[in-house]
């Protein structure tokens, strides 16, 4: 049962970036304005750079000042994300930059907030954090690099390492079931979620694009080569050939479907990829990303297999609920009547039972 | 109206004393506001189990709610009751050993069981067997006569009306030292608004207890305790908790900033976030986080963006935010934590008080990490001290951390209102500027460029054009904030970043001494809350003549700059702490001077008494010194 708290949600149809100030008419930014003066520091192949560079090439789209656009990240490689962005930017501590950001969008309705995160440091370390701001659905665009490894530790196995991979901490293989990031963002009711990869810019750019319009928490999970401790691990879905047979394109209203290959829900309630040959066109799933209930958007990331056989890829989910820091700012606004007075104050500190000693 | 005596009292301590089902905080609160409306100074300390409902009736359940009120200046919730009320066995057996002989126990014979009895291992009731010989003893069948009195409300059960009973201590309780009820028949109106029924019952049982007092013949005697002489002003009675979100908000205010706070339930800091939860009128913003540390990291985050972040919290909660403070401390951004310390550790005794948590405040983080301490002396003392701590926050871009505890988060005293514009003016003001030019000649913004006189680094918000810029918890190069493993430069920062905090002192002003004859040879110091008993026992002392000074910190880190040169103008300095000296240990370790430590960790403020005695030995031992090693 839910209580309808008499609150307005975001205006419907609000953008993630509604209340950010655009540039004044006839301006524009380009990459250059978005490229810090600091060097880059990742390592020679490193799927970072490309997404770097996707990003810094998206983000004159929005056409918002740049004053207005803050990055926020946890430790790890991926972290290092702001200091290359002439944004205003924190490079926190491990795990927490989606609590930090939580306390930035809840109090600054006026700033695009990004967090950038790895695998490790948005599902181990700051696991709880991750999934208590999507449920929060804060007004946050978080990218979550999955390399499936621990770069800047140097190579221990990660919550997306296969059960089996041998890294420097797991000789003998890794015993851990890993994380579907996907799957267990739906599960914590997250209201945007999608995946995406480095190396296809123009993917990852239409992702950003739509994670940036969401009003709420957007999860982009960005398959990102190591090329030092994991590399190669997304090769089969870079190769075309493969790609084409593997990755489940999500287009909204389209089948799902990848090369002779399309899904469909089998018999026990579940989805499966079978030959398009072999089944009635009707029963063909379409995908509808704004469905209301997440279990199909959940049994699509369940389609994911470990040796990337089928990869569904783009946006899984994409919906319309109340965002935490908007209802937060309507309580404050509704509450308020009007600029608090010196005398407000007194009043307030006084309370309802005083006395008086007279001189 | 009553033929009764009315004998005069200069003051008088109660403990009520019940079930933790009883309603005793309630009534304690009551009789509080009651008498803080009639102007007598008063202190107070509830006591009350960590179980929301220990089994019915047993030792664990017993809730306690103590008040010390005056027609002087009241400074602890006294040492021992004069009065007690015990609503049952447990409550009995529970206190009785810390009335004195002569004691006036009141107890509900109701209760007295023969299964209540056995419950808490008594054989015989100790009201009939004589045991209870040498105090006053007043057997009233509170229970059945508050029953009795809502004969006439036939739509209530049974088990209603035995919950009144409470009430209608309150009400006899009134009696006795003649209160005036108006301020809780207004309360329970308001209270029980919508609940009709409910709401005459309880002011019947109010007043039937009233009159119980004036007609039983049981009670001889009432008793008046004139208001105390205190400072021309208006007061309400507030408890620490209350007086700590208050000054926060004023402080918000005075700083034209909004408020934040990010916080997660622990006892005894929740109310501070039930507080402030309730006052988004103000502008303030309360988040209850998925955990400690997403309660700091949203402050944090707050305060990044150029609001007042603020997080609650205990000791447990303290320790889990260690880095995020450690983070703060390198951003260099205003934050401001309080811990409201219980007894540790672990879990340790999350209802009861302790101060042990200052070292872990002052060095609870790796690395070189200063931040700013600052501990409220008394319940009302934290109205200031929120001030105090929000004017070095923002002044210093650094996280203070206050230290309260739970004797002063759930103790109350009278306030003086203070008047808010005349609040320090703490104006914030952010850089909108750049503030230097680059090699290329243009206009650039450093972030860690510091202001000279308080080291402090500009706080440019998002928003605020040109002055893009990146922090992080990596060291950064001194004035332009880029990332550096220079080793100097680390060297430099952290230098930098200590200086930064031992120049609050400038502005703290000087470590101020009691010394009423001025030639005393022994210093008692404290800090937090500790003021009260330790300035009590002072006032026990030199009643029989001791010549003794005192002093208290309310900054402990830095301290004041005077802190040195005081301590070594005494021969004998005694630190009394509920920890096993850390304060000492922190004096000792930076003056080198031979503090000596009395300590107490029992979960219960200090005694005066106790305290008194320590003083006089002190006393006494100095002046049986030699003249020689006297006069040194």
């Amino acid at each position: 049962m839910t209580t309808d708290l008499g609150m307005p949600s975001a205006a419907p149809g609000a953008t993630g970036t509604a209340a950010v100030p655009g540039l004044p008419d006839g301006t524009a930014l380009t990459k250059k304005d978005f490229t810090s003066d600091q060097e880059v520091r990742w390592c020679p192949g490193c799927g970072d750079y490309a997404i770097l560079a996707a990003v810094q090439g998206f983000l004159p789209e929005l056409g918002l000042r740049r004053e207005n656009i803050v990055f926020v990240s946890g430790i790890g490689c991926s972290s290092r994300f702001p200091y290359y962005l002439d944004t205003y930017g924190m490079h926190s501590i491990h795990g927490r930059a989606p609590a930090i950001a939580t306390g930035l969008a809840a109090t600054r309705e006026d700033l695009s907030v990004w967090v950038v995160t790895g695998d490790g440091d948005a599902l181990s370390i700051g696991g709880n954090h991750l999934i208590h701001a999507l449920r929060r659905n804060v007004n946050l665009t978080i990218l979550l690099f999955n390399n499936e490894i621990y770069g800047l530790t140097k190579g221990q196995y990660s919550p997306t390492s296969h059960v089996g991979q041998v890294t420097k901490s797991t000789p003998l293989g890794s015993l851990d079931t890993p994380f579907n990031p996907v799957s267990l963002a739906l599960g914590a009711e997250a209201s945007f979620v999608a995946r995406t990869m480095d190396s296809d810019r123009q993917h990852l750019t239409s992702v950003l694009r739509a994670a940036a319009e969401h009003r709420g928490s957007a999860l982009v999970e960005i398959y990102q080569n190591c090329p030092i401790f994991n590399d190669g691990v997304f090769d089969v879905l870079k190769d075309r050939t493969e790609a084409a047979a593997r990755i489940l394109h999500l287009t909204d209203g389209e089948e799902v479907a990848a090369g002779d290959n399309v899904v469909v829900r089998d018999d026990r309630g579940s989805l499966a990829v079978v030959p398009r040959a072999e089944v009635d066109p009707a029963r063909i799933v379409r995908h509808d990303v704004s469905a209301t209930d997440p279990s199909a958007a959940f049994a699509l990331s369940r389609l994911d297999s470990p040796d990337l056989g089928h990869v569904p890829m783009g946006i899984f989910r994409n919906v319309q609920r109340p965002t935490y820091d908007d209802s937060l700012r309507e309580q404050v606004a509704s509450a308020r009547t009007g600029e608090v007075t010196d005398a407000d104050i007194d009043a307030l500190l006084a309370g309802r039972d005083t006395w008086t000693v007279g001189a | 109206m009553s033929a009764k005596l009315v004998q005069k009292l200069d003051r008088v301590v109660i403990r009520f004393a019940g079930d933790s089902g009883d309603g005793m905080q309630l009534t304690g609160d009551r009789f509080t506001s009651q008498t803080a409306l009639l102007g007598n100074d008063l202190s107070t300390l509830p006591n009350f189990p960590a179980e929301i409902r220990a089994p019915q009736g047993t030792l664990p359940g017993v809730s306690s709610f103590q008040l010390h009120f005056a027609d002087h200046n009241v400074l602890t919730p006294g040492d021992a009751p004069d009065v007690l009320v015990a609503m049952n066995p447990a409550a009995l057996k529970a206190n009785l050993r810390d009335l004195p002989r002569g004691a006036t126990i009141i107890v509900n014979t109701d209760e007295f069981t023969k299964r209540n009895l056995t419950k808490v291992g008594y054989t015989a009731s100790p009201v009939d067997d004589g045991s209870l010989e040498s105090y006053h003893v007043h057997p009233v069948a509170l229970t059945s006569i508050a029953v009795e009195a809502l004969a006439s409300f036939t739509d209530l059960t049974r088990k209603e009306k035995e919950r009144a009973k409470n009430m209608f201590a309150l009400g006899l309780l009134s009696w006795l030292y003649t209160r005036p009820m108006e301020g809780t028949e207004a309360f329970l109106k308001s209270k029980f608004a919508d609940k009709p029924e409910i709401l005459e019952a309880n002011l019947a049982a109010l007043r039937a207890g009233f009159n119980y007092g004036e007609t039983t013949e049981d009670f001889a005697v009432s008793y008046e305790v004139a208001p105390a002489t205190m400072t021309p002003g208006t007061y309400r009675n507030v408890t620490g908790n209350v007086a700590l979100s208050l000054g926060l908000v004023a402080a918000a205010h005075r700083a034209h900033l909004p408020l934040f706070l990010g916080s997660y339930p622990i006892t005894p800091a929740s109310d501070i976030l039930h507080t402030l939860a309730g006052l988004k009128r103000y502008g303030v913003a309360t988040m209850q986080a998925e955990d400690e540390i997403a309660g700091v990291g949203a402050a944090l985050g707050a305060s990044f963006g150029g609001a007042l972040g603020v997080t609650t919290t205990s000791g447990p909660g303290l320790a889990l935010k260690a880095e995020t403070i450690g983070l703060a401390v390198s951003l260099e951004l205003p934050l401001i934590v309080c811990d409201i310390q219980r007894g540790g550790p672990s879990t340790g005794l999350p209802t009861k008080t302790e101060q042990a948590d200052l070292l872990q405040a002052l060095f609870g983080r790796n690395g070189e990490s200063p931040v700013a301490v600052v501990a409220p002396a008394t319940p009302a003392d934290c109205f200031d001290i929120a001030v105090e701590a929000v004017r070095i926050a923002t002044t210093y871009r650094t996280p203070v951390i206050v230290l309260s505890d739970g004797y002063l988060a759930n103790g109350s005293e009278p306030w003086r209102l203070p008047v808010t514009s005349e609040l320090p003016d703490i104006a914030v003001e952010f850089a909108t500027e750049p503030n230097a030019v680059d090699e290329k000649g243009q206009p650039t913004f450093h972030p860690y460029l510091r202001d000279p006189e308080t080291l402090a680094r500009p706080w440019a918000i998002p928003g605020t054009p040109g002055l893009e810029h990146r922090v992080g918890g990596i060291e950064k190069a001194d004035v332009t904030g880029n990332i550096s493993y220079d080793p100097d430069n680390h060297d430099h920062m952290t230098r930098l970043r200590q200086a930064k905090i031992d120049g609050i002192a400038d502005t703290v002003g000087a470590l101020e001494v009691d010394d009423p004859t001025g030639d005393a040879d022994v210093l008692v110091l404290g800090w937090g809350s500790t003021f009260g008993p330790i300035a009590a026992a002072v006032r026990l002392a030199r009643a029989t003549g001791a010549r003794v000074a005192q002093t208290h910190l309310r900054h402990l880190n830095p301290f004041p700059a005077n802190t040195g040169e005081v301590l070594r103008s005494y021969q004998r300095v005694i630190v009394p702490e509920m920890n096993l000296g850390q304060l000492a240990m922190l004096l000792r370790a930076k003056y080198l001077v031979d503090v000596e430590s009395h300590t107490s960790v029992r979960g219960l403020p200090f005694q005066a008494g106790e305290l008194a005695d320590v003083i006089a030995t002190a006393v006494t031992s100095v002046s049986d010194l030699p003249l020689k090693e006297a006069a040194k």
